[in-house]
């Protein structure tokens, strides 16, 4: 029950090829005033099916991480790899899930899920939709816009866009960081649930601890300026896991222990959320 | 799960029950221009017109004002009927120019804002030469147009076409210039090409601007025809002004400038409601 730390072994012993493999990725953005170290030589593999949590203070290279996996952008040095295949481009098996739910605000709840099929220019699976919609008590709510929906029914109808088009990875970046506590604790327990059921590979980005605690497979913990990775964690608290787990002191220990090797590793002026 | 669902979602899209009457027979009968109007407020509006022709007509009569200065409202209606035979021929031809040059100056407007925002170095070229038609009547070239290719409506077009035409472009370009990067992640994450960005992103993001471009284009366009018009050539509604006024015929003249405000209405009105339907979702 202990969280063990694995100094950048991410990924050691796995008899199933990983799904992704990100080897050295390093990137620099170029501005105006010189150019920015976003990630400095980070390897991890991302098995098959887990649910992998990126922890890391703001400014560390989370999201840049996050949209080079997801083929957005391109990386100064290293590679990424989907099975066999290099990312150097969006890929139809990876889907991504943005902090704001980012629908579009032009669109009804059907008209923004349809997106991706409009952009794949394929005939829209309505009984997958359905059946998602359905799966997260959206059923009904098709014709509203998303400014008639709350923050919480807007990502949960994000959510249902990006797996109607049925990606084997979902990329996810603070989805549920602009949600209250409540919400958020709702989501979280649907995301369980829906990788539960689905199977699907999910690399999740958060700010806090014990969301990352609570979802993950491995919490892995990345540092800032430049960003690398800091330690990995096993989280072996079996499933589901209730919401209240939180509050058990088994689990308050994983958070401090996190937090005790963060706080370690660099000044205690940046502070990450115990939350 | 279930009971958190409903509860959040906003009361605002939900019909005023306004006082007495279900709202819904008004907005369809009213030029719509206001959401949900009662019958009280139709009612004054309506009440406020009467006064106020009415008021008019009482006092020009009251006051024996002579028709050559101000006719009154019931003078300008019939001259209206009356006249109509020779006046819409002219109409006609006011709006085929008011329609061919805005069409021309608005695709190009809207081709050149589209093309030149996705190059900031060439914006930068070309918007003071944009600003300087905007900012220059184009009226003042008709007379040059007039020389070069005669009285026809080709001059006038033309005048229309460069009076409309960096009206839309400068406001669509404000509309595509505002890039949401995350909406083009979103869209690129699922494969789109830059084509797809164009026209299921960038353009709708952009379309309130573009409609609010389309309704001053437009606008000026008939601005620009009537001042046309009346500076050469026989035909046209800005033709009749100067034909009745040096007549003195004022009846009819006003009988032109009624027309002439109900395009300029018609345009608004119509532009309000392709607003509500295509860049509602922006309030
Ligand atoms: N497009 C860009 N151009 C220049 N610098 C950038 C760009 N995007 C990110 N950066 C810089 O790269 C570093 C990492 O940014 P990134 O957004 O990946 O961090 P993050 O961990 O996702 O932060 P947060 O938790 O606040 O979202 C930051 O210092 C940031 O300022
Ligand atoms: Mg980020």
């Amino acid at each position: 029950m202990d969280a063990t730390p694995m100094r950048n072994v991410a990924g050691a012993s796995d008899k199933k090829a990983p799904k992704m493999v990100i080897a050295g990725a390093t990137k620099y953005y170029q501005t105006r005033t010189g150019s920015v170290h976003a990630l400095d030589n980070v390897s991890l593999d991302v098995r098959d099916g887990e649910f992998l949590c990126i922890l890391g203070p703001s400014g560390c290279g989370k999201s840049t991480l996050l949209w080079s996996m997801g083929g957005l952008h391109g990386l100064t040095d290293g590679e990424i790899r989907l099975g066999a295949e290099k990312i150097i481009k969006p890929h139809p098996e990876i889907a991504m899930i943005f902090q704001d739910a980012n629908l579009l605000p032009w669109r009804n709840l059907a008209a923004n899920i349809a997106l991706p099929f409009e952009l794949k220019r394929k005939p829209v699976d309505q009984q997958r939709i359905d059946m998602l919609l359905k799966r997260v008590n959206l059923w009904g709510f098709e014709s509203k816009f998303p400014r008639e929906l709350s923050g919480g029914m807007q990502q949960r109808a994000s959510i249902v866009r990006s797996l109607s088009v049925n990606p084997s990875l979902l990329l996810m970046d603070e989805p549920f960081g602009a949600l209250d506590a409540f919400t958020r604790d709702e989501m979280n327990l649907l995301i369980q649930e829906i990788w539960m059921e689905t199977g699907k590979t999910i690399v999740f980005i958060t700010h806090s601890i014990s969301e990352a605690i609570f979802l993950a497979d491995r919490v892995v913990v990345m540092s800032a300026r430049p960003g690398r990775i800091a330690s990995v964690f096993d989280i072996d608290i079996p499933r589901p896991r209730p919401v209240d787990i939180q509050t058990r002191p088994d689990f308050i220990e994983r958070v401090l222990h996190i937090k005790a090797s963060i706080d370690h590793g660099r000044s205690p002026s940046d502070g990450l959320a115990i939350t | 799960m279930d009971k958190a669902l409903g509860d959040k979602i906003p009361e605002f899209n939900r019909k005023k029950a306004g006082g007495g009457g279900d709202g819904v027979g008004l907005s369809g009968t009213s030029l719509g221009l206001g959401d949900h109007r009662t019958k009280l407020e139709t009612l004054a509006i309506i009440l406020v017109a009467v006064v106020i022709i009415g008021g008019a007509e009482l006092l020009l009569k009251w006051f024996n004002v002579p028709q050559y200065v101000l006719p009154t409202p019931s003078l300008i209606i019939m001259a209206l009927f009356t006249e109509w035979g020779f006046i819409w021929p002219h109409l006609l031809v006011t709006l085929k120019e008011l329609l061919l040059g805005f069409a021309i100056g608005a695709s190009i407007g809207f081709v050149l804002a589209a093309v030149i925002t996705q190059f900031p170095f060439v914006e930068k070229i070309v918007t003071p030469y944009i600003l300087l038609l905007v900012t220059t009547p184009m009226l003042a070239l008709v007379p040059l147009l007039i020389l070069k290719l005669g009285f026809g409506s080709e001059p006038r077009i033309i005048a229309v076409a460069l009076a409309s035409g960096p009206m839309v472009m400068i406001n669509s370009a404000t509309g595509f210039r505002r890039v949401d990067l995350a909406k083009i992640a979103l869209a690129r994450s699922f494969g789109a090409s830059t084509f797809q960005i164009f026209t299921k992103i960038r353009i709708p993001m952009a379309m309130p601007m573009i409609i609010v471009g389309l309704m001053v284009g437009s606008i000026f366009g008939l601005l620009t025809t009537v001042g046309a018009e009346m500076v050469g050539g026989a035909e046209g509604l800005g033709n009749r002004l100067t034909y009745y006024s040096a007549l003195i015929r004022m009846p009819q003249f006003f009988a032109i400038i009624l027309i002439l405000a109900i395009i300029g209405i018609s345009i608004y009105v119509l532009f309000y409601w392709i607003g509500k339907k295509w860049a509602s979702w922006e309030t």
